[in-house]
């Protein structure tokens, strides 16, 4: 695709015999929210892990920003403007909020070898991580030790963290997982504002949010993509209704 | 941290002045023997806060510290008998083999992690005790004398007790400021975060093991220090500075004192040593008490000493 952010092309990872990613090819537009969806151990985090570096793919290659990523660790590609959340919240937990945003800031703000100064007194660090945590709604909470937070709030913090980075992309592994309906809400939102201005692959179990918020979706099956459209589209889509959607049909009302 | 008038700062504003005074009070005491005891003791308490560095802040767990005291040990005893006595060439060299040889073993060992990390720098401490009992010139396994400290033209005399003394608390709180500033600064936050969640760290843009080596760098040079003053006190150096107990003691003075605390490892090597040398005046089986006691302070007084003070304010 023309103006694709994240071109993904025949990714395939294996962990023993299972084929957790299967000949995987996936476009991301600039300025897209593209949602992954699909039933439990369909590869999605497995893909996103790929994606920002965490895990190495078998075969196939990932370009971001016009550039080859396949083989840069992780923290390479989030120099290029890869951030990411994770699904089970993964914060420093015994640092406080502001502290693990302003972390996030001072990654993109030159080396960190400097051994003097006091980093906590770096007002430009200091703002940016305020910001972000104002962004997310957590200001009030700036001085909060993470482990002392709500799950809500851990939550929000992670996308704080991954605001920080000034991120051309932000790649949300089940951002809403675990929270309660009126922090969902808030987190869908909060989304809704933040997707006006990066670009977002968001991995998702919370259908409602999902098709409120995606300009595409992607369905992934057993590794494979076996859809890739519009909501509308997707919502018709017989093999996606069979696979996925009808699944959990028959889930909720079984 | 800010300054209260807590049992924490109590405690340590009376081990500095004690600290610093106890010449004082061994020149009107008469009492020589006590200003031995705490010269070894500032020692030992700077290699402990180098190794706090690595193992309270930065989280690596190294069994293999005591190398350090070795290296810098050898480098002035090895130095001074081949002829050169110049406190301004052994110091520097000193410290230079020990950031060398952290730099190798720490890229080495730093690719491992937890129990492999523990091992490997084990490993390599004890591969550096078996080395120096091969050097045959150097006395081998005998050690080696040091007829003559370290020579610094007149600025300094090592060889008064009292001046040897304040050169060595003078190293130690320069050892804890300059702690103190690493773990505040940007390059102290990453190795803390690092400690703290790597994966973490490195998605939002940092390569972890650049920093943990820099870090393990400049607490092996530290140490390095420790080494090269603790060979001066005894006026001797041999393979035991580095022997694989030796760097078990260091572990326990820091987790006793309280692990990633400033000061805790000073009150950790104080306690420690004390307690060994009074300990061992009673009877020589002074290991049997020393034992059990240092598993109930680490069983009970989570965070150690330091934490234990810490509390002590608001029970």
């Amino acid at each position: 695709m023309a103006d694709a952010l994240l071109s993904v092309k025949n990714l395939c990872r294996r962990f023993g015999g299972i084929v957790a990613t299967d000949d995987l090819s996936l476009d991301v537009v600039r300025g897209e929210l593209h949602a992954i969806i699909g039933p439990n151990g369909a590869g999605k985090t497995t893909l996103i892990s790929q994606l920002t570096g965490q895990l190495l793919p078998n075969t196939g290659t990932i370009h971001f920003a016009d550039q080859d990523v396949t083989r840069l660790p992780a923290y390479r590609r989030s120099a290029l403007g890869l951030a990411r959340s994770f699904q089970i919240t993964s914060l420093l937990k015994d640092f406080s909020a502001i502290d693990n945003v302003a972390l996030a800031a001072q990654a993109h703000d030159g080396h960190s070898f400097r051994f003097w100064g006091k980093a906590r007194a770096e007002p430009h660090l200091r703002k940016a991580a305020m910001a972000a945590l104002e962004r997310v709604g957590l200001g009030q909470r700036a001085d909060t030790v993470v482990s002392e937070l709500s799950h809500g709030e851990q939550r929000e913090l992670e996308l704080a963290v991954a605001l920080a980075a000034k991120p051309q992309m932000l790649v949300l592994d089940e951002p809403m997982a675990g929270l309660g309906v009126t922090e969902s809400a808030r987190m869908v939102k909060l989304l809704q504002e933040l997707q006006r201005e990066v670009t977002i692959v968001l991995v998702e179990h919370d259908m409602d949010a999902v098709f409120a918020l995606a300009d595409r979706i992607t369905v992934l099956v057993y590794g494979r993509v076996i859809a890739c459209d519009v909501p509308a589209a997707i919502r018709q889509n017989a093999e996606v209704r069979r696979a996925y959607l009808g699944d959990q049909q028959v889930a909720t009302h079984g | 941290m800010t300054a209260q008038l807590n049992a924490r700062s109590i405690v340590v504003a009376l081990v500095v002045a004690g600290l610093a005074l106890l010449p004082l009070y061994s020149s009107i005491s008469g009492n020589v023997f006590v200003l031995t005891l705490f010269t070894r003791i500032v020692i030992f308490a700077l290699a402990a806060v180098s190794l706090n560095l690595i193992m309270g802040y930065g989280g690596m767990m190294s069994f293999g510290h005591a190398a350090y005291l070795g290296i810098g040990g050898y480098a002035v005893g090895i130095l001074a008998f081949e002829g050169i006595g110049s406190g301004f060439i052994q110091w520097p060299v000193a410290l230079a083999a020990s950031a060398l040889f952290a730099l190798v073993i720490g890229a080495l060992s730093l690719r491992t992690r937890g129990v492999y990390f523990i091992m490997i720098t084990l490993a390599f401490a004890q591969m550096a005790y078996y080395v120096a009992s091969g050097l045959a010139r150097y006395g081998g396994d005998d050690g080696l004398t040091i007829y003559k400290r370290s020579d610094f033209a007149g600025l300094v005399n090592l060889s008064s007790r009292v001046q040897f003394y304040y050169v060595c608390l003078g190293c130690l709180f320069a050892g804890i400021y300059l702690v103190w500033r690493i773990v505040n600064s940007r390059f102290g936050l990453v190795v803390q975060g690092v400690r703290s969640n790597e994966q973490r760290m490195q998605a939002i843009g940092f390569h972890a093991n650049r920093y943990r080596l820099v870090c393990f760098v400049i607490a092996g040079t530290m140490c390095g220090l420790a080494g090269a003053l603790l060979a001066t006190n005894t006026d001797f150096v041999s393979p035991s500075i580095m022997y694989w107990t030796r760097s078990g003691d260091l572990m326990v003075m820091v987790i006793l004192g309280g692990m990633g605390s400033l000061f805790g490892p000073v009150i950790g090597t104080i306690v420690f040593l004390v307690l060994e040398e009074s300990l061992s005046q009673i009877t020589e089986f002074w290991a049997l008490i020393m034992g059990p006691l240092l598993l109930l302070i680490v069983l009970f007084g989570h965070g150690g000493i330091d934490g234990w003070l810490g509390r002590l304010r608001r029970g």
